[in-house]
């Protein structure tokens, strides 16, 4: 083949393969709208606050998996973020009855990324179990802190956190209202992990989580890229923690527990790690388990089906749900 | 009476006894913990729930078989130990030459389904399991009571440690463990199988666990979730001793002991978080822990 | 124009409707739900054996009230208040809950009594113990039934100061309701001259007390108070037990026990302690024909809490019937204005403050040599009379009671 034949073959193939890729995104956003759609019809035929609860759980799921999937770290603290979203926002909310609700969640949100921050810059050094050892330490250190102090009300947890008005105008204490805002919340939250990821600095991550000593010999300074993700997951976990409170007018110690850190390791896991769509299937799934099977017959077997799930997660299905299914898609329809 | 930063020195000196007694157990746990994960490179967040066997095996033994507690210290870390070999065998060995995320998240699902069995079964409260008719009572040390079956703890315990660092460190097999760990492959053409090695090492380490229940259970609750808390602090306390240290885990063990006793005194509410405050100023001065070996 | 009208006659058509439904049980049902630790450290002393008495006293109602059905369902709180204000929020959207009883942590009942009070419907709190519910956080939304806090101090530290018990030592839960029964106790040792030497406050759980039971021992306190409950004080005798504390001459005294613990204990750990206690299956005929009962559909004898669900659904069930509705307020008036005369209380009278005032019995633990049967534990010293157990109105702090305005 002549070196002109051999251009025009790259660039037909090229063009084939940006057809394929502006096909697929088109796929994908078309998955998307459908999903909106079913969010935004959704209240009519389930409990809003169940599915607020589901927004915030997921959100929560992807801000974890960013730092897990596409960053390679895995942090065992990040209960110690969605506490204090919660505690902030519910403790201002409480105290200030003229502060408008996205103000409080916008406090409650900055804390939480202050915390990342701090959690970061003297965890980001280790490598593997020290980085998780070092997180869960740092939140076990922020659980005793919550316990003692006066202002979240220890045991007892923050109760009776008004709802307050949007923008100082929307009454929110109606669920309907409220559940809009919150699925507001989310999209804003999972745009913002969107664009980080399909970024040039999301780019980086990657190499990062690949290969990090070839990404520190190609001149990135990786300790600064690894603690803006560790900064951007803890703050969007914060945004969780502190709109979860709002739904719940409550801010409790079970969302400073290490278990809570275990909880969305799990549904991150179960989803799929490094998969958009994973964090949301994973937290589905685990949050309808457990709302359901408690209050079912088996209620007293939650714990023992979710360690089950874990168990075949990790055997057997370890790309998880999503990566499962992409698997199956590759499989079957390429 | 002579007082030592405004408590007394008996106080004092009681606390630090008690703190021995505590680190003995912490020492006992972490000894296991940093086997398994020294040597197999195995994150086992089942630790907690196989201490719990441990003593829910002697409990059960005595309730349904009629076995004493002497002959419960042997069998239960044998029988328990079996059960782990069995776990590694079949489900940890799958995942082997995986991410070490996985084997944590693993045992930290065979831990849940395993104590939610146990919750299940037997309720959350205690069951109580007597003390043996040999260890009842105790002597007036002048300050303070001191219990004897505690004695008996601290004693156990450390001829249990030291017996197994010296296997470890001193002995044939134990460098015939600690090569095939380093280099497996190496070991395999010597003629050493080393998957049956793996396998008794990690029953090795979860024997000690069981073993820690068996002496837990005349004085602790014996509930299902007594591993579970106690779970964190022996991470706690390995890390601080350096993951691959065996001789570490023993030390740091005995010292979160005494550290959580002296905090008992002054500021009770704070003790179960001190562990974690030691880690984290260790790590910031010595990443790879106090005795470890790599960063 | 013509939506407006069609508003308008639509808003004074439901608000008329609204105005009948007064006299109305709403959905022709009567609901109840039942929200408990059912798997967790306060699982005895309430859960599925309250769920059990909840079912009795509905069947021994007849299963309605002049034909409209009574609904009984079921949850477990975990012992946390997120999981429980949850579950009644969901019980109130979806199932139009009219009366939630058991409610034992209280930290759930605060975060659940919450939700119940926006909602306006009515709470029977019989397993939760701090005397705050009907004190700072009393509402006109939920009843405190079984006992509490203050009547505990009341009971049996001033019983133990009487028997000699003059110096002090606390061993308490660190977290609200340690914190309130720390208070209690100094207060009515104080009133009663004696002396609070010392206090240590260990983490809620804690397994090992081996540490703050040697440093009750270094106090030199005549008498070590158990500020804790459930499992914690099982644990703290225990290990009392183990240290010889009894044998050296100091006294124990648990400030909250229950039936359930000293049976999970066993008359060795526990004899001669005393107790205070809001009822005992032993008392008298009445209850122990009850008891009978209960322990032949369940299994173990029942405790004051499971007992008190029992009598606080009946006097609900009553109070509906009598008024042929299930609005809260109206119920709850009539609750008040009828005593409360079953095997649970003779003369039980619910205050404003919604605290129901009865007779608390003060208890010692039988010895072995003593006890003729698996459930035999206690013994009856003496009766409290209700208007000297309870917290007076007059030193309430209820906003009820001294008419300040609601803050929320």
């Amino acid at each position: 083949m002549s070196s002109l034949e051999s251009i025009q073959v790259a660039t037909a193939m090229h063009n084939v393969e940006q057809q394929r890729q502006r096909a697929a995104r088109w796929r994908k956003r078309g998955f998307c709208l459908a999903l909106l759609g079913v969010a935004l019809l959704a209240p009519l035929a389930v409990y809003p606050v169940f599915l607020m609860k589901l927004l915030c759980f997921a959100l929560f799921a992807c801000a974890f998996n960013l730092l897990l999937g596409y960053t390679g770290l895995l942090s065992f603290g990040h209960a110690a973020f969605l506490a204090t979203g919660g505690y902030v926002t519910g403790h201002l909310l409480s105290q200030y009855s003229g502060l408008s609700t996205e103000l409080g969640i916008l406090a409650g949100t900055l804390a939480s990324g202050v915390l990342g921050l701090g959690f970061g810059l003297l965890a980001i050094r280790r490598q593997g179990i020290y980085f998780a050892m070092i997180t869960l330490a740092l939140a076990q250190l922020v659980f005793f802190l919550y316990v003692q102090a006066p202002f979240t009300g220890g045991e007892n947890g923050l109760q009776g956190v008004p709802r307050g008005h949007l923008f100082g105008l929307i009454d929110l204490s109606s669920n309907l209202a409220l559940y809009y805002f919150v699925l507001a919340v989310f999209v804003f939250g999972f745009a913002v992990i969107q664009r980080t990821i399909h970024s040039p600095y999301g780019q980086v991550l990657k190499a990062i989580r690949e290969n990090e000593p070839r990404a520190i010999s190609l001149g990135y300074n990786v300790d600064a890229h690894k603690l803006l993700a560790f900064v951007i997951s803890a703050t969007l976990t914060g945004l969780a923690g502190a709109t979860k409170t709002v739904v719940f007018q409550l801010a409790s110690l079970t969302d400073a527990h290490w278990h809570m850190s275990g909880e969305v390791i799990l549904m991150t896991l179960l989803g799929g790690v490094g998969t958009v769509l994973g964090p949301l299937v994973g937290t589905g799934v685990v949050v309808t388990l457990q709302s359901y099977l408690s209050s079912g017959p088996l209620g007293d077997w939650v714990h023992v089906i979710l360690g089950l799930i874990f168990v075949l997660c990790v055997l057997l299905f370890r790309a998880g749900i999503v990566g499962w299914v992409h698997k199956l898609i590759r499989r079957n329809f390429k | 009476m002579t007082l030592l930063f405004g408590i007394p020195l008996s106080v004092m000196l009681g606390q630090l006894l008690l703190g021995l007694i505590n680190g003995a157990f912490y020492a006992l746990l972490s000894l296991g913990l940093a086997i398994i994960f020294g040597l197999l490179r195995i994150i086992n967040f089942a630790h907690g729930a196989l201490y719990m066997l441990g003593a829910f095996a002697a409990w059960l033994g005595l309730n349904y078989l009629g076995v004493n507690y002497w002959v419960a210290l042997l069998l239960s870390p044998l029988l328990v130990g079996a059960v782990g070999m069995a776990v590694e065998r079949h489900l940890l060995r799958r995942i082997a030459g995986e991410d070490h995320l996985y084997g944590l998240l693993l045992t930290f699902g065979l831990a849940l389904i395993v104590e939610g069995s146990f919750v299940k079964l037997f309720g959350v409260s205690g069951a109580s399991y007597p003390m043996p008719e040999l260890l009842k009572g105790g002597h007036n040390l002048g300050f303070m009571f001191l219990p004897s079956y505690r004695a008996w703890v601290v004693v156990a315990a450390l001829l249990v440690c030291i017996a197994t660092w010296y296997m470890i460190e001193r002995t044939r097999l134990g460098s015939y463990l600690r090569a095939g760990t380093e280099n497996p492959k190496l070991m395999q053409a010597f003629g050493i199988n080393v998957p049956l090695l793996v396998t008794l090492t990690y029953g090795y380490g979860v024997a000690l666990a069981a073993f820690a229940g068996v002496l837990a259970a005349p004085i602790y609750p014996v509930s299902p979730t007594m591993g579970a808390n106690l779970l964190i602090v022996v991470f706690a306390v390995v890390v601080i001793g350096g993951m691959g240290s065996i001789m570490g885990a023993i030390v740091t063990g005995l010292a979160m002991g005494l550290i959580e006793g002296l905090t008992k005194v002054f500021y009770p509410q704070a003790a179960s978080t001190v562990v974690f405050l030691v880690m984290v100023i260790v790590l910031l001065f010595r990443p790879a822990g106090l005795f470890g070996k790599e960063a | 124009m013509k939506v407006f009208k069609k508003t308008a006659s639509a808003m004074l058509v439901s608000s008329l409707i609204a105005g009948t439904a007064q006299a109305q049980v709403s959905d022709d049902e009567i609901r109840i739900g039942y929200l408990a630790d059912m798997s967790g450290t306060y699982r005895d002393l309430a859960g599925p054996g309250g769920l059990e008495a909840l079912k009795m006293a509905v069947e021994d109602f007849g299963g309605s009230v002049d034909g409209k059905k009574i609904v009984v369902f079921n949850a477990d709180d975990l012992n946390k208040p997120d999981v429980g204000a949850n579950t009644v929020r969901q019980w109130v959207d979806e199932r139009n809950v009219d009366m939630v009883t058991g409610l034992v942590a209280t930290s759930v009942v605060l975060a659940a009594s919450k939700v119940v009070e926006q909602a306006d419907k009515l709470a029977l709190i019989s397993g939760a113990a701090s005397s705050s519910i009907t004190n700072e956080y009393c509402s006109p939304n939920h009843i405190h039934w079984t006992y509490d806090t203050y009547a505990l101090a009341n009971g049996t530290a001033k019983a133990v100061l009487a028997a000699g018990g003059k110096s002090w030592y606390l061993l308490t839960a660190d977290y609200a309701f340690g914190h309130s029964m720390e208070a209690d106790i100094s207060k009515v040792v104080k009133e009663g001259g004696g002396s609070v030497l010392g206090s240590v406050r260990h983490p809620f759980p804690s397994n090992d007390f081996s540490s703050y039971v040697l440093q009750a021992q270094g106090s030199g306190a005549e008498v070590i108070a158990l500020a804790n409950a459930g499992a914690d004080t099982v644990n703290a005798l225990k290990t009392a037990s183990q240290f010889g504390v009894t044998q050296a001459g100091q006294k124990l005294a648990g400030m909250v026990v229950f039936l359930n613990d000293i049976h999970a204990m066993g008359l060795d750990v526990t004899q001669g302690l005393m107790l205070t206690t809001g009822w005992y299956w032993d008392m008298n005929d009445e209850t122990r024909a009850w008891s009978r009962r209960y322990f032949d559909r369940f299994g173990r004898m029942p405790t004051m809490a499971q007992a008190g669900v029992y009598s606080a659904t009946t006097h609900y069930l009553n109070a509906v019937k009598a008024t042929g509705s299930d609005a809260t307020a109206t119920v709850r008036a009539q609750m008040a204005a009828t005593p409360v005369n079953d095997m649970f209380a003779k003369g039980g009278q619910i205050r404003t403050d919604g605290r129901m005032v009865h007779d608390m019995y003060l208890a010692q633990v039988k010895t072995p040599a003593e006890s003729k049967g698996e459930w035999d534990l206690y013994k009856i010293v003496s009766t409290i009379p209700a208007q000297q157990a309870f917290r007076p109105l007059a030193d309430s702090q209820c906003k009820l009671v001294t008419g300040k305005v609601a803050q929320n």
